[in-house]
């Protein structure tokens, strides 16, 4: 059966609901090629390039990969994210299943409660880095009001602190995350078959046991996502850093995003900038492309 | 100028639009009584009428003037945007700039020429060679010096001292001595800001204070990798540790004004910072030499570190344009101009030839040291404020300085490290 075949009025309209789809979607695709995957590769040759202040096309090898690597402040900011990742992902995951366990136990007002736990998530990280500066801020905020109760000899100095100041930077992360991680596992806990936690009671299992051995090991595909998530959150963090610390004291929460705007931006090293902005997009992918792989393939099999 | 180096979300997101309100606003050209645009980062009250003197000079010229402010500390939002409009082909008639970019630009060749106005105005005999060798590229005029500000300046609440019976020191130890004397009588002895330009303000006073004029060329402007590395860059660090015991724990990340408020206030005694400061001490009504001090950093009386604002033109290859840039580069040049616009700002004039009569007590003095910094070849070019060396390498020495400041690390390692990070920026 063939085109050629069928009545003409017949064959136009076939052709066209054959065509009409990809006609609609090829804007948006060569769009996307052009601005997301024309600039990777752009980038990608910037960080291969002599670039300074401007632009420059002129090949230059691993020239920037080496100074990046170099660098003293990048040493700094990979730490940081180490760190911040680290703890950012861990106190999140915990922390949002415990809220998700808890709040799971048919308690009242839970839809309120639920809400509350929520709406950092709706703040920008710009409103949440600037209220935890005052917050944490040793002359504006805890530590002077806790003073001025009374309790003179307290201290909390870790935003003022080159060693601490990071740690400040995941206590304001994990607030703002920790209540959508929670959401995520009330779903996954809603969608557990309650038969077998029937069953499990009536064998006479203490609750405890129910969720670490029947209850958390299914919630596996939502851990799965909550660690995506939260990772690549934790690697493009840029606005929290800025709005909270500035990269300060110092240095010392410099980050691989702060890093790479500076270095594009303020010092006219356009190649490094480009250099370290290819290799965050690397560890994303590294993250990312073997989940959307596995994700994609689950409904075939 | 120095309004604010951490950006606050606001300014994030002015940086975000600009660009695009930019482009909109970019379709009028110059109408036929000829305009000027003129991009600069002077957005704060006394920035902002300072540049209204040139407004209203070029007004009498019949020329009209279009603003464009970029806000932003050390106007680094500005320069983005700047390029952009340079890569996309369409420059500004005029910009402000510091040091190294006016260098930058003339280097690709963006640049109009200013030498038929420097001539017959003789800016070869007035701006000081220092100077002139920002402003001029390859032997060719490329920009209008505004002004001099200096960075080697301390400000001193004069209530304190006369209370504590502090004379105005003379040599670093006489200046820790007298610090000591405040932190025993409970006043803050340095009011300090802790941002990463700011901690470098201050790290390049001790370093021409210990080592000297020699020695602060050939470490911070020549980047000699001995100089870096010698004993005087560890005593250097060595001395900048002591000042450091003398600033309070809630220091990091504090903006320079509110600096300059604890002196005001009476919290601390001195500060060092660049004589923008004294447009605080202006603004909060008090005079020089009766309520406030004003010296230079002890140990550094014989030199000025200072930075410049330049005023690039572009060439747009227009001769109205043209035109209008030789007739804004006269007037940024002429003596009446100079005078005008420095003591608004709180500058001192880059050129060296006039009487400093109008300026208040603080300028009248910095213009005579100046004068004499300039004849005996001691006046540098700040490194915190672009002045010393390129953009890369002065972030790289924030770095380490920055470090320095924000943790316990020796002397020793600082001064090796420092080598380090320069050699990295330069290589």
């Amino acid at each position: 059966m063939s085109d050629t075949a069928a009545p003409p009025g017949k064959g136009a309209r076939e052709r066209l609901q054959r065509w009409l789809p990809k006609l609609v979607l090829s804007p948006s695709c060569v769009l996307i090629l052009f601005f997301v995957y024309g600039f990777i590769a752009w980038t990608s040759y910037i960080s291969f390039s002599n670039s300074g202040m401007l632009p420059e096309y002129t090949w230059a090898g691993l020239r920037q990969w080496s100074r990046l690597w170099g660098s003293w402040t990048w040493g700094i900011a990979l730490h940081n994210i180490w760190v911040f990742g680290l703890l950012y992902i861990v106190s999140c995951t915990l922390l949002g299943l415990l809220l998700a366990i808890l709040l799971d136990q048919r308690i009242r007002a839970e839809g309120a409660l639920r809400t509350v736990y929520l709406y950092p998530m709706a703040l920008s990280f710009i409103v949440t880095g600037t209220a935890w500066q005052w917050f944490l801020n040793p002359g504006l905020g805890l530590e002077k009001t806790v003073q001025a109760l009374g309790w003179e000899s307290f201290s909390f100095n870790w935003l003022i602190d080159s060693n601490m100041a990071i740690y400040t930077v995941v206590i304001a992360a994990v607030w703002q995350a920790t209540g959508f991680i929670m959401a995520m596992f009330l779903a996954g806990l809603r969608g557990i078959d309650g038969e077998m936690i029937k069953a499990a009671q009536i064998d006479g299992a203490p609750a405890w046991k129910i969720y670490l051995r029947i209850i958390i090991p299914q919630l596996r595909p939502v851990f799965l996502s909550a660690v995506v998530v939260l990772a690549h959150l934790a690697i493009k963090s840029f606005d929290l850093i800025v709005a909270m610390t500035g990269g300060g004291p110092g240095n010392a929460t410099a980050v691989p995003a702060t890093f790479m705007y500076s270095y594009a931006f303020s010092r006219n090293e356009m190649g490094i900038a480009a250099a370290s902005a290819v290799f965050m997009l690397a560890v994303i992918a590294a993250l990312i492309i073997p989940y959307l792989y596995s994700e994609l393939r689950e409904p075939r099999s | 100028m120095y309004a604010k180096m951490t950006r606050t979300p606001l300014e994030w997101l002015r940086y975000a639009v600009l660009p695009l309100a930019l482009g909109v606003a970019v379709g009028a050209h110059a109408q036929d009584g000829g305009e000027v645009e003129v991009l600069n980062w002077w957005t704060s009250g006394g920035e902002a009428k300072a540049l209204g003197a040139l407004k209203d000079g070029l007004a009498e010229e019949n020329i009209g003037w279009r603003n464009m402010p970029v806000a932003g500390g050390a106007g680094t939002n500005a320069m983005a945007v700047l390029r952009s409009r340079i890569t996309s082909g369409n420059p500004p008639t005029a910009a402000q700039v510091l040091g190294y970019d006016a260098r930058d630009w003339a280097e690709r060749d963006a640049l109009a020429n200013l030498d038929e106005v420097a001539q017959s105005e003789g800016w070869d005999d007035v701006f000081p060679a220092a100077i002139q060798a920002f402003a001029k590229y390859d032997g060719h005029w490329i920009s209008a010096p505004f002004e001099v500000h200096s960075t080697n300046w301390v400000w001193a609440n004069k209530a304190i001292m006369d209370e504590l019976g502090i004379e105005q020191p003379e040599s670093w130890d006489a200046f820790i001595a007298s610090l000591e004397t405040a932190q025993e009588a409970g006043y803050t002895g340095l009011a300090y800001g802790g941002q990463s330009w700011q901690d470098t303000t201050v790290f390049e006073n001790v370093v021409l204070a210990t080592g000297g004029a020699d020695f602060y060329r050939s470490s911070l402007i020549d980047l000699d990798p001995e100089a870096l590395d010698s004993d005087t860059m560890i005593e250097t660090f060595d001395n900048f540790r002591e000042l450091l015991a003398f600033k309070d724990d809630n220091s990091p990340g504090r903006d320079w004004n509110l600096a300059t408020a604890m002196v005001i206030n009476g919290d601390a005694l001195y500060q060092i910072m660049g004589d923008w400061a004294k447009g605080e001490f202006i603004n909060a009504g008090l005079q020089a030499d009766e309520d406030f001090m004003c010296f230079r950093t002890p140990g550094t009386q014989d030199a000025v570190t200072f930075n410049s604002d330049l005023m690039i033109m572009f060439d747009t290859g227009n001769a109205q344009q043209q035109q209008m840039q030789h007739t804004m580069a006269r007037i940024i040049g002429s003596p009446d101009f100079q005078i005008a616009f420095s003591q608004i700002k709180g500058s001192v004039p880059a050129r060296t030839d006039l009487d400093a009569g109008p300026l208040d007590a603080c300028a009248q003095r910095g213009y005579a040291q100046v004068q004499s910094a300039a004849e005996h070849d001691t006046l540098m070019g700040s490194l915190a404020h672009g002045y010393a060396a390129p953009a890369s390498v002065k972030n790289a020495v924030f770095d380490i300085v920055a470090s320095f400041v924000n943790s316990d690390m020796p002397s020793d390692v600082a001064a090796e490290q420092l080598a380090m990070a320069i050699r990295g920026a330069t290589s």
